[in-house]
């Protein structure tokens, strides 16, 4: 069976404005992502897990270029896909996220027509029809009072309530796969709670397949099945959430978990990583991690780890995990 | 996502590598070449105008008056760019020229530069009452025309070279006051002006450390945008009469006085210092447009 | 020793009237008061208008209270003389969230760092620069970095720098507002563990300021949590983090991620969102969120009553006058540290 998402030795570059300066901020990336499944892409700033979700929805800037490999959404392969065909995919088939709610809704239209602005896109809908869908899509976001709010603009919700109508305009056309980038990030931690709790609800409903892109790895244990950890425009590890948890095979992966302070464990002290993230124009040689890596060896400062199984469904770019 | 600007596991790579990259972006991304050179060469001839004009600007002779250029029927080698109502050397006088603009043009906007800013961050930093006078006078002199308020001061000073760089300086510090008492207030919230109240920094030691160097950018590019509308009011002046003085040798003075010619076919006598004002006001334009876009850190990352 | 005093601190800001809305007053901070001892750190959590930032902008005299006082080392501020609120300011420094905007882009490294030296000592350029190498040391940053400017620095390397200029007055108390916040997650274990090692070895006291449950939790000693305006429970840092006792303390912790995907939380979600600090609810002012809400608590703000070794402000634990016999003392303001946990072990 062809899987929801596959993603084939995906490299994208941003050239500045005269070619001076080449970043590979995404560089040959593959996994596959099965319908309703949810896979966490962590990494830090400037690891490329933002460019990677705009390469698939082929949303880049101007000067970023997807420069090798194949994006396959149900089979069909969306690198070869027109313009025009793209945006009906948009929104329709695939919808997205964005950590800022307030720069993703426009303050002049009310609540009610940027719900129903994609049904009436995608499909047609009268504004009446889609003003009716967008309550009942309000009640799904479980937004109280959803026949006022319908006439409210956005300046006049709350954040949390904000990001609520963003999910309620992404799930609108009932996508297949929904992309969130960092969607709880300018959340209080109590409304992140109840947020993730309605990402879940709504992806158990619609049978939606889900890629949460966040650095922080609390909420990849808590949401995901699946994580893929990213750094330096590479996916040094990917694998199944408690495997990666319990057993990380990349020096990385290992060190940005024993870094973040624990709630059950606050005394221990956390084992910090030495150095500085790379800056993407002068990587280093061979591995990108090995200036800071633990257990760095001399092969890893010429070349560059290959994607290695470590076991069934689980890879890490790393010469460790290959012994 | 942006690409990092330029985290770097050592201090002195990232510094070398910020170093080359502002050399190479200076020489990229619309950099105004022509602009510059002509403004560079306008310099030049300003502070070198003795040397190389032919002959003495103030002084004509009478039997050679209006002399058309070199390569017209009637024109002579001597004379270049011909000669005015006076037969004075209009190439000299135009080189001469230069030289007043400059001397007018930049200390008049040095002058209201350095009043304008002054105010306004004393406007933006210390607020309350301050602030209310700084800008309700402000608003009184924008709300009045430029040129007829310039033209009034001139006349009730009378003509000379220092006069117009103070009622220049007069007419248009306001517009410093009120770009950078706006540039204050962002500044005077941001946390390392916190920072320095915490360290036990006086106003006065904040607003010259802290905000003064970082307003700097925008007095420099606004000066530089201001330069064109300071020599075009100084040519307005003069041409006006009531400017730099005759015989001094003013581009707008020489507009006026070639004026009368115009009908008569002499048309070097307007058209040359004509071109001049135009050819140093767009320089200046340009030149201020690009800095503007190259030292506004927001405007440069899109 | 009592560093910091707080006594029912109160802030309110006047908002000017709208086109439509009438004017009123934003209670950003409403009575509050703690303890900070000497070389210990104090946590604050709470979500946004909670006052945590207004509480910290106080202390470090940015914002003057609107009442309440605040004891520095015994001596009440507001009857300071010159010479006392110099000392105080000495004495008091801070590390914001954003070192991209706490450090002026146009100042060398070195002169960032030896500004609050040279404001308070007058020392000579030689002297200044020895200073700065020596701070520089201790945060870990290569001596060359003296003369070069923040933006040749990442966001860990600038915080650094931020640290280096709070301590070159040896101060004894640092606000770190979200010090980590603004910091990729590889980069924040060094900052906290530099911070910890830091106060063991200066014998810095910390008023910590997060929305991080965890990092708070490591952190701190004693842990402050609030809600708007309000102090509702306050106690050791371990207490607090493992058994909370205030049901939005509960609901709070509840709420942050797991560390493990096999980790369980309570399920305690709250709904709906934080009440408008201009018109907070009367009575106790989590009572419209409150998962076990009861019919007095709409009517009654709860006082902060001792209990289970900490202080919580909630009709649960308040003494019911007549009813039963358990009796919990209440706290008098001001003598709101028990010394069970202000000489608790280290986080």
């Amino acid at each position: 069976m062809t899987p929801l998402l596959e993603i084939d030795r995906l490299t994208t570059r941003y050239v500045s404005a005269r070619g001076a300066r080449v970043v590979e901020a995404v560089s040959d990336i593959s996994f596959r992502l099965e319908a309703g499944e949810t896979l966490g892409i962590v990494g830090e700033s400037g690891s490329g897990k933002t460019t990677l979700a705009l390469s698939i929805m082929r949303l880049l800037p101007p000067g970023a270029r997807i420069a090798a490999g194949a994006v396959r959404f149900e089979g069909e392969d969306l690198l070869a896909k027109s313009d025009g065909e793209m945006r009906r995919l948009r929104g329709k088939r695939i919808a997205m996220i964005l950590q800022d709610p307030m720069a993703s809704l426009n303050p002049l239209f009310t609540v009610g027509d940027q719900v129903g602005e994609s049904l009436r896109v995608h499909e047609g809908a009268s504004r009446r029809t889609a003003w009716t869908r967008a309550r009942e899509l309000l009640t799904a976001v479980k937004i109280p009072a959803p026949e006022a709010r319908v006439r409210e603009y956005p300046h006049q919700l709350s954040g949390g309530m904000r990001q609520r109508i963003v999910g309620a305009i992404a799930i609108s056309c009932e996508p297949r796969l929904l992309i969130a980038d960092e969607p709880t990030t300018s959340l209080d931690v109590t409304i992140q709670a109840q947020y993730l709790n309605l990402l879940r609800d709504l992806q158990r409903e619609h049978g939606l397949a889900l890629i949460f892109i966040t650095h922080n790895l609390g909420i990849v244990a808590r949401m995901c099945d699946r994580v893929a950890v990213m750094y330096a425009g590479r996916l040094v590890e990917i694998g199944p959430v408690r495997r990666i948890f319990d057993a990380p095979a990349h020096p990385y992966t290992r060190a940005l978990l024993e870094s973040i302070p624990r709630l059950a464990d606050a005394r221990a002290r956390l084992t910090a990583i030495d150095g500085q993230p790379p800056d993407l124009a002068a990587l280093p040689v061979g591995c990108a991690f090995h200036p800071r890596c633990p257990k760095v060896e001399d092969r890893c400062r010429r070349e560059v780890p290959t994607d290695i199984a470590v076991a069934e469904d689980h890879r890490a770019r790393c010469w460790l995990a290959a012994r | 996502m942006s690409t990092p600007m330029s985290p770097s596991a050592s201090p002195s790579r990232a510094a070398s590598l910020t170093l080359a990259w502002r050399f190479a972006a200076f020489h990229a991304e619309g950099f105004p070449v022509l602009p510059t050179l002509i403004l560079l060469v306008l310099v030049l001839t300003a502070v070198f105008a003795n040397v190389i004009a032919p002959s003495d600007p103030e002084i004509g002779t009478l039997g050679e008056r209006f002399r058309p250029p070199a390569w017209q029927v009637g024109g002579s080698e001597k004379y270049l760019l011909g000669t005015d109502h006076l037969g004075r050397d209009v190439l000299s006088r135009l080189i001469f020229g230069a030289r007043v603009s400059m001397v007018v043009g930049l200390t008049a906007v040095l002058f209201a530069g350095a009043v304008g800013t002054a105010l306004g961050i004393l406007s933006g930093f210390l607020g309350g009452w301050v602030d209310q006078v700084i800008m309700r006078v402000t608003d009184t002199w924008l709300a009045l025309p430029a040129l007829t308020f310039a033209i009034f001061l001139a006349a009730v000073v009378g003509p000379s070279e220092m006069n117009i760089v103070i009622i220049l300086g007069a007419v248009y510090w306001t517009r410093y006051a009120r770009v950078i008492r706006g540039e204050v207030l962002s500044l005077r919230e941001r946390d390392f002006v916190r920072l320095a109240i915490v360290a036990g920094c006086s106003k006065w030691t904040i607003m010259r450390r802290h905000i003064l160097p970082n307003v700097l950018n925008s007095a420099i590019v606004l000066g530089t945008l201001m330069l064109g509308v300071v020599i075009v009011t100084e040519a307005a002046l003069s041409f006006l009469g009531v400017g730099v003085p005759p015989p001094k040798p003013a581009w707008g003075l020489m507009l006026a006085d070639g004026k009368k010619g115009l009908m008569a076919g002499y048309w070097w006598l307007t058209v040359l210092p004509g071109s001049c004002i135009m050819l140093m006001v767009l320089s200046a334009n340009l030149l201020g447009d690009w800095l503007r876009v190259k030292l506004d850190p927001q405007l440069r990352q899109l | 020793m009592t560093l910091l005093e707080v006594d029912n601190l109160v802030k309110h800001f006047p908002v000017k009237g709208g086109f439509f809305t009438g004017g009123g007053v934003v209670r950003a901070v409403d009575g509050v008061s703690f303890r900070i001892e000497a070389g210990r750190t104090v946590g604050v959590v709470g979500e946004s208008g909670c006052g945590k930032t207004t509480t910290a902008k106080v202390v470090l005299g940015l914002e003057t209270p609107t009442s309440g006082t605040l004891r520095f080392e015994g001596a009440d501020l507001q009857t300071l003389d010159a010479a006392g609120r110099r000392r105080y300011r000495r004495s008091v420094q801070a590390v914001f969230q954003d070192p991209f905007a706490s450090l002026n882009p146009r100042m060398r490294v070195g002169a960032i760092i030896t500004e609050p030296l040279v404001v308070h000592e007058q020392l000579a350029r030689g002297e200044a620069r020895e200073r700065a190498l020596r701070l520089l040391d201790v945060v870990s940053l290569p001596e060359r970095s003296i003369d070069l400017f923040p933006h040749e620095f990442s966001g860990g390397q600038r915080q650094r720098i931020a640290i280096a200029r709070a301590l070159a007055l040896e101060p004894k108390l640092i606000v770190l507002d979200e010090p980590v916040s603004a910091l990729d997650v590889s980069i924040r274990a060094q900052i906290l563990n530099l911070l910890r090692d830091l106060q063991a070895r200066l014998g810095l006291a910390y008023l910590f300021i997060t929305h991080d449950l965890a990092a708070v939790a490591y952190m701190s000693h004693t842990v402050a949590v609030m809600y708007l305006g309000k102090l509702v429970e306050f106690g050791p840092a371990r207490a607090v983090a493992t058994a909370p006792q205030h049901p939005y303390t509960r609901a709070l912790f509840a709420a942050a991620l797991p560390s493990h995907p096999d980790e369980r939380r309570e399920d305690v979600t709250l709904v709906g969102e934080v009440p408008s600090p201009l018109a907070p609810p009367p009575g106790c002012r989590f009572h419209t969120r409150c998962p076990v809400v009861m019919e007095r608590c709409a009517r009654e703000e709860p006082p902060l009553v001792h209990t289970d070794g900490r202080l919580v402000a909630c009709h649960l634990y308040s003494p019911t006058p007549g009813v039963g016999p358990w009796q919990p003392q209440r706290a008098a303001p001001g003598s709101l540290t028990s010394p069970s946990f202000t000489t608790g072990g280290a986080p």
